[in-house]
């Protein structure tokens, strides 16, 4: 589904500044594969999820989905395969906007955006039923503004809106981070409920230990731009916590240096 | 209805198309594009010429909009191809067009008065004509802004991130808004040339700031909750400044040169007025949040 091989990426090459944010990063998605990614500050995480959704060009290396090289495509194109959530609950929706226009542009993701209407009635039903998962609400509120929802509402439609065109790729980018506890909780749960009811290949970043453990069927750590522990399906189930640090510890020869991780 | 507040309504229907365009990229895109003051001149000229020339007026309306659309259109290309600041973008085609437009018009006035001479207003009252055509072009822009295509226009200045997300190349959706913005001005430019019986080289100046006020003294008043709301305030915005100007005209202390003072000290009031008006209240509900709670922490204080 997404093959990753060899990526590279260097920041500010040639400056005193330079880091390198990834080495040689090989990573192989089977469709419904659910991967969670930890690792501390500057492992490469989000430079990760950049490459894969175009924001970034990698160095060298290429990534592939289904088969096809999208390494040169720009973001706006890769659109049509991947999906995408967003850290800050404000990114992932235009708020002057009400929600069902946004749920219009999130409808015809990938396709070309021309002079048809972009509400219609089999269109709000659509949107209406499909809010109506979220069990939040939002389906009785269709024509108001986004800017006028809270960070939890608003993350929990940018979730759908990333997700019900059933993209190949979900990339889900420390989505729950900026939520306080109780809503973060209600995140996570809709995230499980709406990868599996869809099957989706999701890659998410997070710093929450216990949240990488329960979900998803793999689990990868990353460490100054490399992979340095790949968890498997047959692993994961017996993985705890206290293990996992003590796998990092002895990797890589340091503690766990994430002021935010959360241990759970 | 006193002559000047005649006046005012005609040229505030007259300039309503340019504010319309200014609303685009100013509100909806988020892009203050200068260009607006030449590709004023540019559909004045360009009507001009073809009137002349034999043209019938519609057509000459309709030319004026594609070359104000084409120079908003090299603006756009300027900003997200060529990676230059928005604001600079706009102040390079501003002076390049200038020497376009001296081009286009050959002589710096191009005078449309004459018996020989028809325009969209031969036969026709200003007031009957301009009001059924700002009402179509008002409406056509509310049903773009609904289609697919415009709600990408829309999140471009909204929320340019996610809409990349989810598809839309910005880089076009940016340069088509500014080329219907500069459209629209320039229509607006052929059509004041056709009322005022001549096209200037410099009529052009200061259009940004007319179309900021419109734009500004609309939403103030009127508000701009959606689309439909927000390009009424502009073209009703438009009308209101135009009496207000009148108005001040009516003083005596007031001169006809003191029209771009006045329009700059509009604006700044209405940019000004509203944050300074939001801060004093954020401090009152501050100040006033605080003492309750001051308050409610004695009593309980008080009690143990």
């Amino acid at each position: 589904m997404l093959e990753i091989s060899k990526v590279s990426k260097l920041f500010n090459p040639g400056t005193l500044d330079e880091k390198t944010a990834l080495v040689g990063v090989n990573l192989a998605m089977k469709p419904g594969d659910f991967i969670t990614v930890i690792g501390s500050n500057g492992a490469g995480k989000s430079t990760l999820m950049n490459i894969i959704s175009g924001v970034m060009k990698p160095d060298t290396g290429e990534v592939r989905i289904e088969g096809k090289n999208i390494s040169h495509l720009p973001e706006f194109s890769r659109s049509k395969w991947i999906g995408r959530v967003f850290q800050d609950p404000m990114a992932g929706t235009a708020p002057r906007m009400s929600i069902e226009e946004n749920l219009a542009m999130a409808y015809t993701r990938g396709q070309k955006r021309g002079f048809s209407l972009s509400i219609n009635r089999a269109r709000r039903s659509i949107f209406r039923e499909q809010l109506s998962r979220l069990g939040i609400g939002l389906e009785n509120r269709l024509s108001a503004k986004v800017g006028l929802l809270s960070g939890g509402e608003r993350q929990a439609l940018s979730l759908l809106m990333a997700t019900f065109t059933k993209p190949q790729i979900l990339l889900l980018d420390e989505h729950t981070a900026a939520l306080d506890p109780a809503r973060a909780e209600l995140i996570t749960t809709l995230t499980e409920t709406l990868v599996r009811e869809m099957n989706l290949t999701t890659l998410m970043v997070t710093h929450n230990m216990e949240q990488a453990i329960r979900l998803g069927n793999r689990l990868i750590m990353m460490d100054k731009g490399k992979i340095i522990l790949e968890v498997n399906e047959d692993r994961k189930q017996d993985l705890t916590v206290q293990r996992l640090l003590g796998e990092f510890e002895q990797i890589s020869g340091k503690k766990m240096a994430d002021d935010r991780v959360v241990l759970g | 209805m006193p002559v000047w507040l005649n006046g005012a309504f005609e040229l505030g229907l007259l300039y309503s198309l340019m504010a319309l365009g200014v609303y685009i990229t100013f509100r909806i895109l988020d892009f203050p594009d200068l260009t607006v003051d030449a590709s004023f001149t540019t559909g004045a000229g360009v009507a001009a010429v073809l009137i002349t020339n034999g043209t019938s007026p519609w057509l000459a309306c309709l030319a004026a909009f594609g070359a104000g659309a084409a120079a908003g259109a090299i603006t756009g290309l300027l900003h997200t191809k060529g990676k230059i600041n928005g604001l600079l973008s706009g102040i390079l085609m501003m002076i390049a067009l200038y020497s376009v437009n001296m081009r286009i018009m050959g002589k710096p006035n191009i005078g449309l008065m004459g018996t020989d001479i028809s325009t969209v207003f031969s036969g026709v009252k200003v007031l009957v004509l301009m009001p059924i055509v700002v009402v179509i072009i008002k409406l056509l822009l509310d049903l773009f802004f609904k289609t697919d295509l415009g709600l990408s226009l829309r999140a471009t200045g909204d929320n340019e991130r996610m809409i990349r997300s989810f598809g839309t190349n910005t880089d076009t959706t940016k340069i088509l808004g500014i080329a219907l913005s500069n459209g629209l001005v320039a229509l607006s430019g052929s059509f004041v040339a056709q009322q005022s019986g001549f096209a200037d080289i410099s009529m052009g100046v200061g259009m940004i700031v007319i179309g900021l006020a419109s734009v500004i003294i609309g939403e103030a008043l009127f508000g701009a909750k959606s689309v439909f709301r927000a390009t009424l305030a502009v073209v009703l915005g438009s009308i209101v400044y135009r009496i207000i100007i009148g108005l001040a005209y009516q003083s005596e202390f007031l001169e006809v040169s003191d029209l771009k003072l006045i329009t700059a000290v509009i604006v700044i009031i209405a940019l000004v007025f509203p944050s300074l008006q939001k801060s004093w209240k954020q401090k009152r509900l501050a100040r006033k949040r605080t003492a309750s709670l001051l308050s409610s922490m004695e009593q309980r204080g008080g009690g143990r």
